[in-house]
C-alpha cells in the first residue's frame, strides 16, 4: 500500500499485517505520513493506492463491522470544549449506540480524572482534555485501537499508565497501531514500523495476517 | 453497570440533545443571527420612513429576506467547531449511520437558529406594519421556510466545512437553492396580507420540506466525507 498528499508520494509501499494481541509503532520522521497511514487505516482518508483486509474482506466491504471494531485517536481529541467531561463521552458512547452512565464515570476515574466530571472542559488542562479522549479506551470494548501521537501532553505518570493499558489491552488479545516518537517501555513486544521515504520495503509480518 | 443499547434513534436524539446543549451554553453565538434580524428589522422603518402603508407593503419580502439571510450566517458554523476539535472524525468514523448524524446535526440547528427566528417573527411583524391577519401565515411560513433553510444550509456547510474559508463560497452554495424558497414564504405572507388564501404557498413550502427531509443529509453526508479526506 502507498500514500499520496498533495500527488506527493509519501512513504514507500508498505506491505504489513496486524494480528491480535500485536502492538505496532509507526515511526518516521516528520512529515514522512505516519498520520495520513493511520487516517487510512481508520477510513478517514481515501489517499491511498492498495489494499487494506479487514478480517479477510476489503475494508470498503466490511467498513461497518470495522467501524464497531476500531477506535481512532487523533490529534484533535474531539473533546467539546463547552461540555463537561462526562457529557462528552456520554454523548461519544452513544455514538457507539451504548447509553453508560455508570461506565462513564468509571472510565474517568481510571484515567485519573474522578472529581473532573463535571467541571467543563475549556477549564481542563491540554493533558487532562487528553485523558478524556483517552477515557473512551475504557468505554467501548473494541479490538483494534488507533492511536496518533496519544502521549502528547500527558504527564510522565500518565505515560506509564498509558503503556500499560496499551500492554494489558494486547495482552486481552487487542491490536494497537500508534505512532509515538518516546520511545515505549512496555512488557510486551512492540513490532516497530519505520515509513520512509527513501527506504526501498518495509515489512512488519506478524505471525498469520488475521487483521 | 447501566448499560443501555440504543437505537438509531437514540443515537440522533443523543446527537441533537449535546448541540442544543452546547448552543445554550454559548448563548453569544447563538444570538447573532437573532440580533442580525432583530437589527435588520429595525433599520428599515428608520431608512424607508415610518408611514404604516410602505411598511406594510414591503413587510413580507423584507422579513423573509432578512431570515433568510441570518440563516445563511448561521449555517456556515454547522460543522465548523466539530470539525476543528475532532468531533467531526468521531462521528464518522462510529458505526451510527453518518446520514441520520447529517439529519440530526441539522435539526439541532435548526431548533437553535431556525425556530428562535419564527418564535421572534411576531415582534418584528408588529414592528414593520404587517396586519395582524397575516402574523400567523408568516410564523407557519417560516416554520416551514427556515426548516428547509437549515437541511439546505447544512449541505453547504458540509461541502465547506474543509475549506479555511467557506463563507462566500456557502452563499454561493446555498443562495440557488434557497430562492425557492424565499419566493414561496415571501408571497405566502403577502397573499395572508392582502386576505387571500395562502394554502397554496404553504403547500409548496411542506412539500420542499418534504423533499429537504430526505435528501439533503445524503448530500450532506457524502460532502463530509470528502470535507475529512486530506
Amino acid at each position: 500500500m502507498a500514500c499520496e498528499r498533495d500527488d506527493v508520494l509519501l512513504f514507500e509501499p508498505l506491505d504489513m499485517a496486524v494480528a491480535g494481541g500485536a502492538i505496532v509503532q509507526l515511526e518516521g520522521p516528520n512529515g514522512v505520513g505516519k498520520t495520513s497511514l493511520l487516517r487510512c487505516i481508520a477510513g478517514l482518508s481515501s489517499r491511498y493506492r492498495g489494499e487494506m483486509l479487514w478480517r479477510g474482506q476489503t475494508l470498503q466491504a466490511a467498513r461497518a463491522a470495522f467501524a464497531e471494531e476500531t477506535l481512532y485517536l487523533g490529534h484533535h481529541p474531539g473533546v467539546k470544549a463547552a461540555l463537561s467531561a462526562r457529557e462528552n463521552l456520554l454523548w461519544w458512547s452513544a455514538l457507539r449506540g451504548i447509553g453508560a452512565s455508570d461506565q462513564v464515570d468509571a472510565a474517568l476515574a481510571q484515567v485519573g480524572l474522578a472529581g473532573y466530571e463535571s467541571s467543563p472542559c475549556y477549564q481542563l488542562s491540554a493533558g487532562q482534555q487528553r485523558r478524556v479522549a483517552l477515557a473512551r479506551l475504557f468505554l467501548a470494548p473494541v479490538p483494534l485501537w488507533i492511536l496518533d501521537e496519544p502521549f502528547t501532553a500527558i504527564d510522565k505518570h500518565g505515560v506509564a499508565q498509558l503503556e500499560m493499558w496499551i500492554s494489558d489491552h494486547a495482552r486481552r488479545g487487542g491490536a494497537v497501531l500508534l505512532t509515538t516518537h518516546q520511545p515505549l517501555t512496555l512488557t510486551e513486544r512492540v513490532v516497530k514500523v519505520a515509513l520512509s521515504a527513501a527506504c526501498d520495503d518495509q515489512v512488519a509480518e506478524d505471525t498469520d495476517g488475521d487483521y | 453497570m447501566a448499560t443501555t443499547e440504543l437505537g438509531a434513534f437514540g443515537v440522533m436524539a443523543a446527537l441533537i440533545r449535546r448541540d442544543v446543549q452546547i448552543a445554550l451554553r454559548r448563548r453569544a453565538e447563538m444570538a447573532n443571527p437573532l440580533l442580525f434580524f432583530l437589527m435588520v428589522c429595525t433599520l428599515f422603518p428608520l431608512g424607508i420612513g415610518p408611514e404604516p402603508a410602505r411598511l406594510a407593503a414591503l413587510a413580507p419580502g423584507v422579513i423573509w429576506v432578512v431570515a433568510l439571510l441570518a440563516c445563511l450566517l448561521a449555517s456556515d458554523g454547522l460543522f465548523r467547531s466539530d470539525y476543528d476539535d475532532g468531533s467531526l472524525e468521531q462521528m464518522l468514523l462510529s458505526p451510527a449511520s453518518t446520514y441520520l448524524l447529517a439529519l440530526a446535526k441539522s435539526i439541532a440547528h435548526w431548533l437553535t437558529t431556525g425556530l428562535p427566528l419564527v418564535l421572534m417573527s411576531p415582534l418584528l411583524a408588529v414592528l414593520m406594519q404587517l396586519p395582524a391577519a397575516a402574523i400567523p401565515t408568516l410564523c407557519l411560513s417560516l416554520l416551514l421556510g427556515t426548516a428547509v433553510l437549515s437541511l439546505v444550509g447544512a449541505v453547504g456547510a458540509g461541502l465547506t466545512v474543509g475549506l479555511r474559508r467557506g463563507g462566500l463560497l456557502i452563499s454561493l452554495i446555498v443562495l440557488p437553492l434557497y430562492i425557492p424558497v424565499l419566493i414561496f414564504g415571501a408571497s405566502a405572507v403577502q397573499a395572508a396580507a392582502d386576505d387571500f388564501s395562502s394554502s397554496g404557498q404553504l403547500a409548496i413550502l411542506g412539500a420542499l420540506l418534504a423533499l429537504a427531509l430526505p435528501l439533503t443529509p445524503l448530500a450532506v453526508a457524502a460532502g463530509l466525507r470528502i470535507s475529512v479526506d486530506n
